[in-house]
């Protein structure tokens, strides 16, 4: 059973009196525990289809289904819930609450959700000490380096159990070194049987992913496996 | 209901969080409603002060006493023709307390103002009170000590004199005037009662505690001529629900007592505390539209300051809105979390306010009677909490209806 079925995706925005098309006819299946990588320069259109598939905005035309439910006339309420509950974001600039330490930046989403107080104090916790955080949990984002802030960020999309995970260049900010942890984890958490999705500009950063799709002009180039993957070395971890 | 409780439960703590977060800020913003708060509950105490001295310096007065008087309190005559009135002499007030059927208590009055002594000490333009044994009558008076001068005192013109408590303090600070010799207007008198705290401060020489009283003759023989002055006759109603009756009386019988025929015009006035506390309390009413007014106006601008405020701060965390969104926040979350957010700044800003104003109630105390009302403080309270909720809610609905893609892209 497919997580996503998008059938002849178009957005369309208004700016002016200019009709803009970021993406003009995308159709594309994605299966559980996948590992897909989107790829295009910029202005192709893969933000745009990030937002689409993570339910952050909804198509002008086309048929989204996630989970064989239909999302593409859901209102915003329904979009919150389904951000909430199925898919787990992380962000190029990490996206954590300033403020607020590591424990509690990844327990808001259970907040949200409704779980209770010492459920979601234990499954976050656990949640980061799956990311090798269990030292850093009262730690705030600036008392952090960026890789850790980053764990944090996957921390936090995991907490909820999501059907996917969509990450948005999550080592754009990072250098080489902590980047290739970073894809180590993710290759991990895919290992787990997690669904993943990644946009990225770098052809290596693409590579550890099963499938490349290749956006330009919002509409896909090229839908490809990848033959040769990009396998991490995981004692990368271990440091 | 159970998630709705939750809901709000967690609402509250990310709000709470949220004010942690920004100390200062919230402080400063907590500043407009604390003086806001303050003021309002500052000024309607002491406006409450004001009106109950006021009661109880009325009633210590009596509310059932008529003045038959030359003068007229409120009036639309001219005052040279109130000026070429007969006086009012002891005669017509014998004649009258001999007619009048329905009063309690009838008195001549005639008032002078003398500088009184004791030893080194003394009071200045005393309101000097003349009047016969039945002036006690007339009033409320208590007693701290002694006792109203005695009816063969005042036929005889003795020097004895009663004293209102402020007198006293003043001239025995330690308590011990009965039966001193004083110096009123240079002419010895000996002290036979002291009053205890009758009046209130706003009454100024009208208060009781400000005067001194003694027989009328003796105020005729040393201080005023008795041809060339109009004595008051005070009367006393047997009760209040008698007022108008008595007024209507004594009217007949001093239009009586100064002959005149039916086609004259009366030359006395019969003045009434009720024509003097409805000119007063449409004063004090003033006073009191001008100080809310003013003190909400103050609460107002603390309120608009709240909500520029959150508007900021709305504007400034459009990226935390943003995450907030793209994890799950529904849009009632995010409202309810900015609307906490101000209401609670509010109502924290508004309790401070409100100590601030019991201290300043205590501080003023020393001066006007004052006391925080229970009601002062449960509207002070919901006053702050109403501002909060209305403060926030325009900022907490832009808030609430920001797109999440808009609000994570912004930098």
């Amino acid at each position: 059973m497919n997580i996503i079925n998008m059938e002849h995706i178009a957005r369309v925005y208004q700016v002016g009196s200019e009709e803009v098309f970021a993406l003009r006819d995308v159709s594309l299946k994605i299966d559980k525990n996948e590992y897909v990588a989107i790829m295009g320069p910029s202005g192709s259109g893969k933000s745009t289809l990030m937002n689409l598939l993570g339910c952050l905005d909804t198509p002008t035309s086309g048929k989204y289904d996630f989970n064989g439910v239909s999302v593409s006339d859901m209102t915003d309420n329904q979009l919150a819930a389904i951000r909430n509950k199925e898919i787990g974001f992380v962000f190029q600039t990490f996206n954590l609450l300033a403020r607020s330490d590591a424990l509690h930046n990844v327990e808001l989403p259970l907040i949200y959700g409704g779980v209770s107080y010492s459920e979601r104090r234990d499954r976050a916790k656990q949640s980061l000490i799956d990311v090798g955080l269990q030292d850093r949990m009262h730690h705030k984002p600036n008392e952090l380096s960026g890789g850790q802030r980053q764990r944090v960020a996957i921390a936090r999309a995991l907490v909820t159990k999501p059907s996917i995970i969509l990450a948005d260049e999550p080592t754009g900010n990072l250098d080489s070194k902590t980047g290739e942890e970073i894809m180590v984890l993710f290759s991990e958490i895919h290992g787990k049987g997690n669904t993943i999705i990644l946009v990225t500009h770098e052809e290596y950063i693409a590579e550890h992913a099963g499938r490349i799709i290749r956006l330009r002009d919002g509409l896909i180039e090229k839908d490809e496996r990848v033959v040769v993957r990009h396998v991490p070395k995981i004692n990368a971890v271990a440091e | 209901m159970r998630t709705l409780l939750f809901e709000i439960k967690e609402s509250m703590l990310i709000a709470l969080r949220a004010i942690r977060a920004n100390k200062i800020r919230s402080l400063l913003t907590m500043l407009g409603i604390v003086i806001g708060i303050w003021a309002v509950v500052v000024m309607s105490t002491a406006i409450k002060g004001i009106d109950n001295s006021f009661q109880t310096g009325m009633s210590a007065l009596g509310s059932d006493v008529l003045y038959v008087d030359k003068w007229a309190w409120f009036t639309n005559e001219d005052w040279w023709k109130l000026r070429a009135r007969r006086n009012i002499t002891m005669d017509d007030f014998e004649r009258f307390k001999e007619l009048a059927n329905l009063p309690s208590a009838v008195a001549p009055v005639i008032n002078s103002r003398q500088v009184i002594k004791y030893g080194d000490r003394r009071v200045d333009g005393v309101f000097l009170n003349g009047s016969n044994a039945d002036y006690v009558k007339t009033t409320n008076f208590t007693f701290n000590m002694g006792r109203f001068y005695s009816e063969i005192e005042s036929k005889s013109s003795r020097y004895v004199v009663v004293i209102g408590s402020e007198i006293a303090k003043n001239l025995f600070p330690r308590g011990d005037a009965l039966d001193k010799i004083i110096k009123v207007g240079g002419i010895n008198f000996q002290v036979v009662g002291v009053l205890s705290e009758q009046g209130s401060w706003l009454l100024g020489s009208w208060n009781p505690d400000n005067q001194v009283f003694v027989p009328i003759g003796t105020i005729f023989k040393h201080f005023l001529g008795q041809a060339w002055n109009s004595i008051t006759i005070n009367v006393r109603a047997k009760n209040p629900t008698l007022l108008e009756e008595t007024k209507i009386e004594a009217e007949g019988v001093m239009r009586k007592v100064r002959g005149l025929t039916i086609n004259e015009e009366n030359d006395f006035s019969i003045n009434q505390q009720e024509g003097l506390m409805s000119t007063l309390y449409s004063v004090v009413g003033v006073i009191q539209i001008a100080g809310l007014f003013i003190t909400g106006l103050s609460l107002f601008v603390g309120a608009i300051g709240i909500m520029n405020i959150m508007f900021v701060s709305v504007k400034e965390r459009t990226r935390e809105i943003g995450i907030r969104k793209a994890i799950g926040a529904k849009k009632r979350t995010v409202l309810g979390q900015f609307l906490l957010e101000s209401s609670t700044i509010c109502l924290i800003g508004g309790i401070f306010g409100l100590l601030l104003a019991i201290l300043t109630s205590l501080m003023i105390n020393q001066f006007i009677p004052t006391s925080v009302q229970y009601d002062a403080v449960i509207i002070a309270i919901l006053v702050s909490l109403i501002t909060g909720v209305i403060a926030g809610l325009a900022p907490a609905y832009t808030a609430a209806k920001m797109d999440p893609v808009e609000a994570l892209r912004y930098e």
